[in-house]
């Protein structure tokens, strides 16, 4: 008997077990999805998945970066509508060439992430409500910036909204390719070079980080630096989306990305989860979507509510397992 | 003087160390001297002043004067980073590591084997295991720090100490949580360390492991060195006489160690029957007369602190039973504590006892105030008036009730502490160390008080490391050691050298054989 | 230290010299916000022409003060209940959420039908108002339960566990209205936002019979006390005999109600229910009027009074910035960077380097 209990304890506590869960849950969800409607197991439907949903995923990347250190970052949704504004505008009032848009906007995101991050460990300030007024200060630049929304006709970037890449007999748009790409290199930051384990390392404990000789406010700025350049990245993505800059996009997103990566199986509390969890979190969101749409019967709001259920499970089942690591 | 190993020069020396903090002195004069190849303990009750000293030399704090010399080098450390860079390392009780991350990682936090600019993990492992080896722990460095026994995880801290290269390995209380086996496979890996030509220095104040360990041992006592002593010459009663009990220079106050009134007892306000708590305490049989001052006395980790939560319900017992004035009473929170009418002063007075922003007033009222619950508010002009009754009885310095109690020194703070739970009337007052770091004169004036209140009929539990203190106004005294009781004294019986014999786990008897012995050597 | 003086809780005895009263004033708590109130009202006296201007029209107080107050009626009352929460150390975000769900139960519950009585076309409650608002406020206590035990009993992180409600309450109310807009038809249902009494608007009365009872709350009984304490020291007030847990699910549920008393308010002032922007980002106003009125978000000492100054600051820059022909998307840059302002200027480690540079 106590070799069981102490077997469960040890598989409890090794780091990939809460994103093992998730990824039960997904095969699960997609089973019964599989069972229940015709058509709902075809590849394409997955990839559509990925295609809808890119832009969360290199969201939930960063967010996933920011929430292993021990924080949060409550602005990636307004840097992201701010990043489609902001690329609009100069793709279609100051005519930049795209490369040049993308760059920058990529620059300007991670600078805003920098700046937070910078904040919150210079003045030791809570990052929920350092990243809060930087919600509110990015949503704001961006209604500056124009009210209404502003249509992309830039060939390059319909080009490419319009694209779409024959993969594994589906196919798949260039932000969804994109998005994998750039959660491999996320794998690699965080496996594999010394700020991704130091990010860890503060996450796990951060007095124990400092003490060992780590930069902790370097780790901090970084990977506020990085969820601003990663909200950036997904806000050039959704512009291939959407074609449009507008205030309005990304609203909740903030939330969304979270839920992702809680439900990818991070602990909120920080140093426990693997960054493509975040993919798993998204795939499960992006599944419970398709589910209540495919049941037709349902209202689309039942997403939230699920997902508010879901985060609620996880939350309680990370708590009861911390405390009893503890 | 000769270290056991041989060399002559001592590869840490430190003198003459002052370390004030506001309305307590921390240090005075602190120091040691540490040689290679030997295994140094510092001993010393809580508030000795250990691990100031222990955080000057790892460059938490910076002191206010003295020396630090390392391997013939002056040095004054002013980060955690810095003492380590400079060859101090150290392993504290509470491991400071990533439990999240792999063992090899956190031996190699920050200085990782790179292959291609890339963190080398084949490297990392195969290094980490070399590492481990040598200290003979195997192993599976791929498996996060929190999968393994605290035990363990010492080793992996030890393992990143040896791997940079340290001059001094500091351990800090490294046993508190270990049980027994443990507690010698770290020795075997001190002793191999030892034989290596390491230099240790060993905080603990466990009296067993001290002989089982050390060459040498420095004790400490209200923020002095009291002495340096070779560890085989020093017998166990002499180690505790040194310190806790009375002063050598404290003459009258040794033969008044017995003097104080006999107190009239009354009937049996509290009766605990085995209460206990699983790895905290053994089950401890106490009784509480009214009117009666039972003193609890032992080393630190004895169980003392461990009993008298029990008793406020502070923690929950696992096994045992209360009664007070005769009746089962069922103790599992402070609330039903402060219902049967007894009140807890905490040891940690910072963390468990003062509201530091709120003012004197509201401190003293507030236990009073919790129980009357929230609709009864106790009317301000009365508050006002218990507030200023309470600085006037017991001689509080402040300058006025509505000051924050964070802006009144240690002392004043412990009476303002002692006022809330005398606002509560109860029937069984326990002080845990109510008189540690306070200056002499507070120190009388606390213990004048609480007498007079056993007089009044209030039964006290006192817990204090200052033996004389302790025996000087006990009616009885239960000894603790190791987590259990084991002696029972009256006031007659009340000696300071059997206490102390029963503290220190031989008689007197014995002790006096081997000075005996030693004497006669040296006679020869 | 800062010696702080919170008026309720203290009294100062006796007659006081002149230059200490001069040192009270500069030392008061409420200096700060007060006074950058002050700031922006003489702003908008100087320029925004008639600002300062009553008049009586239709029987009722009317002018861009009275205008202000009523707009900030419901985020008042946010605050007053974020208050509370912040002073234990926690945070409640799901306000917005409970604001949107109890507006929506009560606009549903009343919705308002078409009822010709004697040719006269009139519009009934579906359900009576007194039990449509009893349900919606039980929603919200319901909600501020929800928030305490995962707080309290399962020692969820506040941001975590009302983030939880933030996602799905708004969700619920959205499945509700099935996210379109509710209309009130229902005349005496819109008496609470827009109703006047004795010519100042009644949603003003609801605040200060709020206010007024948190306030006799917080100060006559020990609540006040108990509050600080467990904000401050949550180990010593246990060791002291407080119920640390009741208190903390209380304030969770108090924020809650006062959440949705202002979801009442809201709803019946557009006289509809808008599941998906009642309240939208209300919770982040809430927090910034709590921090402008002097409650650290560390816990601990907390000023009521305060947050209400905070919240007319918060509106009177909306208004302002609306009045100015400036775009309101402004407000929003001019909050964010006051957000940083307040919380730099608090933080510990901005006092020490102003120390440093004095010294």
């Amino acid at each position: 008997m106590s070799a069981i209990a102490s077997g469960a304890r040890g598989l409890s506590a090794a780091p990939w077990f809460t994103s093992l869960v998730t990824v039960i849950l997904l095969v699960v969800m997609l089973g019964i999805g599989g069972a229940a409607y015709p058509g709902f197991l075809s590849m394409q439907v997955g990839f559509n998945l990925l295609i809808d949903n890119a832009f969360l995923l290199v969201v939930a990347i960063g967010m996933g970066f920011v929430i292993l250190s021990g924080g949060i970052d409550l602005s990636v949704g307004a840097v992201l509508a701010l990043s489609t504004m902001l690329t609009a505008w100069l793709l279609q009032n100051a005519h930049w060439h795209p490369a040049a848009v993308i760059l920058a906007v990529l620059l300007l995101g991670a600078m805003f992430g920098g700046a937070m991050g910078l904040i919150i460990h210079l003045f030791k300030l809570q990052p929920f409500i350092v990243t809060l007024a930087g919600m509110f200060l990015a949503r704001g630049l961006c209604y500056l910036v124009s009210v209404e929304s502003i249509t992309i006709d830039q060939p390059f970037f319909v080009a490419v909204s319009q694209t779409q890449i024959p993969f594994l007999g589906g196919f798949l748009s260039p932000g969804a390719v994109i998005a994998l790409v750039a959660l491999l290199l996320a794998v690699w930051l965080a496996h594999f070079t010394a700020f991704g384990r130091a990010v860890y390392a503060v996450g796990g404990n951060e007095q124990s980080a400092a003490m060992m000789g780590l930069n902790v406010g370097a780790t901090r700025v970084g990977v506020y630096a990085l969820s601003g350049l990663c909200a950036a990245l997904g806000g050039v993505l959704f512009s291939f989306y959407m074609l449009s800059g507008y205030g309005l996009h990304g609203q909740g997103l903030e939330l969304d990305a979270i839920a992702a990566v809680v439900i990818g199986g991070t602990l909120l509390s920080g140093g426990y989860g693997y960054i493509a969890g975040a993919l798993s979190g998204v795939l499960v969101l992006g599944a419970i979507q398709t589910l209540i749409a495919f049941d037709g019967t349902l209202s689309s709001w039942w997403t939230k509510i699920v997902i508010g259920g879901l985060l609620f499970v996880f939350c309680v089942v990370q708590r009861i397992m911390g405390g009893r690591a503890k | 003087m000769t270290a056991l190993s041989g060399s002559t020069q001592p590869v840490l020396e430190v003198t003459g160390i002052h370390k004030q903090f506001p309305g307590v002195k921390a240090l005075a004069d602190a120091g040691l001297r540490l040689y290679p190849g030997e295994v140094h303990t510092l001993m010393g009750q809580n508030g000795a002043g250990k691990s100031t000293l222990i955080k000057v030399l790892t460059g938490v704090y910076q002191p206010d004067g003295g020396s630090i010399v390392l391997d013939g080098q002056a040095i004054r450390p002013r980060s955690t980073q810095e003492a380590q860079a400079l060859g101090i390392s150290t392993v504290y009780q509470e491991v400071n590591l990533c439990p999240n991350l792999s063992v090899a990682e956190n031996i190699f936090i920050g200085r990782y084997p790179r292959r291609f600019g890339m963190v080398d993990w084949r490297a990392m492992r195969r290094q980490a295991a070399e590492l481990l080896q040598r200290l003979q722990v195997g192993i599976d460095v791929g498996k996060p720090l929190a999968t393994y026994p605290l035990a363990i995880q010492q080793m992996v801290a030890i393992a990143r100490a040896l791997h940079t290269d340290a001059r001094v390995l500091i351990l800090d209380e490294p046993t508190s949580s270990l049980d027994e086996a443990e507690v010698q496979t770290l020795f075997g890996v001190l002793r191999r360390l030892r034989a290596e030509g390491m230099a240790i220095l060993f905080v603990t104040h466990f009296l067993e492991q001290t002989y089982a360990i050390s060459d040498r041992i420095t004790v400490m006592r209200n923020g002095e060195r009291e002495g340096e002593y070779a560890c085989a010459g020093l017998s166990r009663l002499a180690l505790v006489n040194k310190m806790i009990g009375a002063p050598a220079d404290a003459d009258e106050d040794g033969t008044e160690a017995q003097a104080g009134e006999e107190r009239e007892q009354g009937e049996v306000f509290l009766r605990a029957r085995g209460i206990a708590r699983k790895g905290a305490l053994q089950p401890v049989d106490l009784a509480l007369h009214r009117g009666e001052l039972l003193g609890l006395a032992g080393l630190l980790g004895s169980g003392r602190t461990e009993t008298a939560r029990l008793l406020f319900g502070a923690d929950r017992a696992d096994a045992g039973s209360v009664e007070v004035e005769g009746r089962r009473v069922r103790l599992a929170n402070p609330r039903d504590a402060i219902a049967q009418g007894i009140g807890f002063c905490s040891e940690d007075r910072k963390h468990e006892g003062a509201i530091l922003p709120l003012s004197v007033r509201e401190n003293m009222i507030l236990a009073l105030q919790a129980r009357q619950g929230i609709w009864r508010a106790i009317p301000m002009r009365r508050q006002q008036q218990l507030a200023s009754d309470y600085v006037k009885w017991l001689g509080i310095k402040t300058a006025s009730i509505e000051t924050p109690i964070g802006s009144l020194s240690g002392g004043n703070q412990q009476k303002v502490l002692l006022a809330r739970w005398l606002a509560t009337e109860p029937g069984l007052l326990i002080l845990d160390e109510p008189t540690r770091g306070i200056d002499v004169r507070a120190k009388q004036e606390i213990m004048d008080y609480v007498s007079a209140l056993c007089r009044k009929g209030m039964s006290i539990l006192f817990i204090s490391s200052e033996l004389p203190e302790v025996l000087r106004v006990s009616d009885r005294m239960l000894v603790m050691r190791d987590r259990q009781a084991c002696g029972a004294y009256r006031r007659g019986e009340l000696d300071e050298t059997s206490v102390l014999g029963a503290i220190a786990g031989e008689s007197a008897g014995e002790g006096n054989k081997d000075t005996a012995k030693d004497t006669a050597k040296e006679g020869a | 230290m800062n010696t702080r003086v919170d008026p309720g809780l203290t009294k100062p005895e006796g007659a006081v010299a002149p230059a200490a009263w001069r040192s009270l004033l500069l030392q008061h708590p409420l200096l700060r916000p007060a006074a950058a109130l002050l700031v922006l009202l003489v702003l908008d006296a100087l320029l925004v022409p008639g600002f300062f201007r009553l008049e009586i029209k239709d029987g009722h107080l009317y002018g861009p003060l009275v205008d202000i107050l009523n707009r900030a009626a419901p985020l008042m009352l946010a605050a007053l209940g974020m208050t509370l929460v912040i002073a234990t150390r926690g945070i409640d975000i799901s306000v917005g959420a409970v604001v949107a769900l109890s507006g929506t139960v009560a606009a549903m519950l009343i919705g308002g039908t078409m009822v010709v009585n004697n040719g006269v076309p009139e519009y009934v409650a579906n359900t009576p108002m007194g039990t449509a608002l009893a349900a919606a406020f039980g929603v919200a206590l319901l909600c501020g339960l929800w928030n305490g035990v995962l707080v309290a009993g399962i020692k969820l992180q506040p941001i975590v566990a009302t983030l939880i409600l933030m996602v799905a309450g708004r969700g619920l109310a959205q499945l509700l209205t099935d996210g379109q807009i509710v209309t009130v038809y229902y005349q005496p249902y819109f008496f609470l936002g827009s109703g006047y009494l004795f010519g100042l608007p009644f949603a003003l009365y609801v605040v200060a019979a709020v206010l007024a009872a948190t306030l006799l709350l917080v100060k006559k009984t020990a609540l006040g006390l108990f509050i600080q304490a467990v904000g401050i020291n949550p180990v010593a007030a246990r060791l002291a005999g407080l119920r640390t847990a009741t208190l903390i699910v209380f304030v969770y549920v108090f924020c809650s109600a006062c959440a949705g008393l202002a979801g009442l308010l809201v709803t019946s002032n557009i006289k509809s229910a808008d599941a998906n922007n009642a309240g939208l980002l209300l919770e982040l106003d809430a927090i910034l009027a709590v921090t402008l009125g002097g409650t650290s978000l560390a816990g601990g000492k907390f000023s009521l009074a305060g947050s209400m100054i905070g919240a007319l600051i918060i509106q009177t820059l909306t208004w302002t910035i609306y009045s100015l022909g400036v775009p309101p998307e402004v407000n929003m840059v001019v909050k964010a960077v006051v957000v940083f302002i307040v919380c730099i200027s608090q933080s510990g480690e901005f006092r020490a380097l102003l120390k440093r540079r004095s010294a």
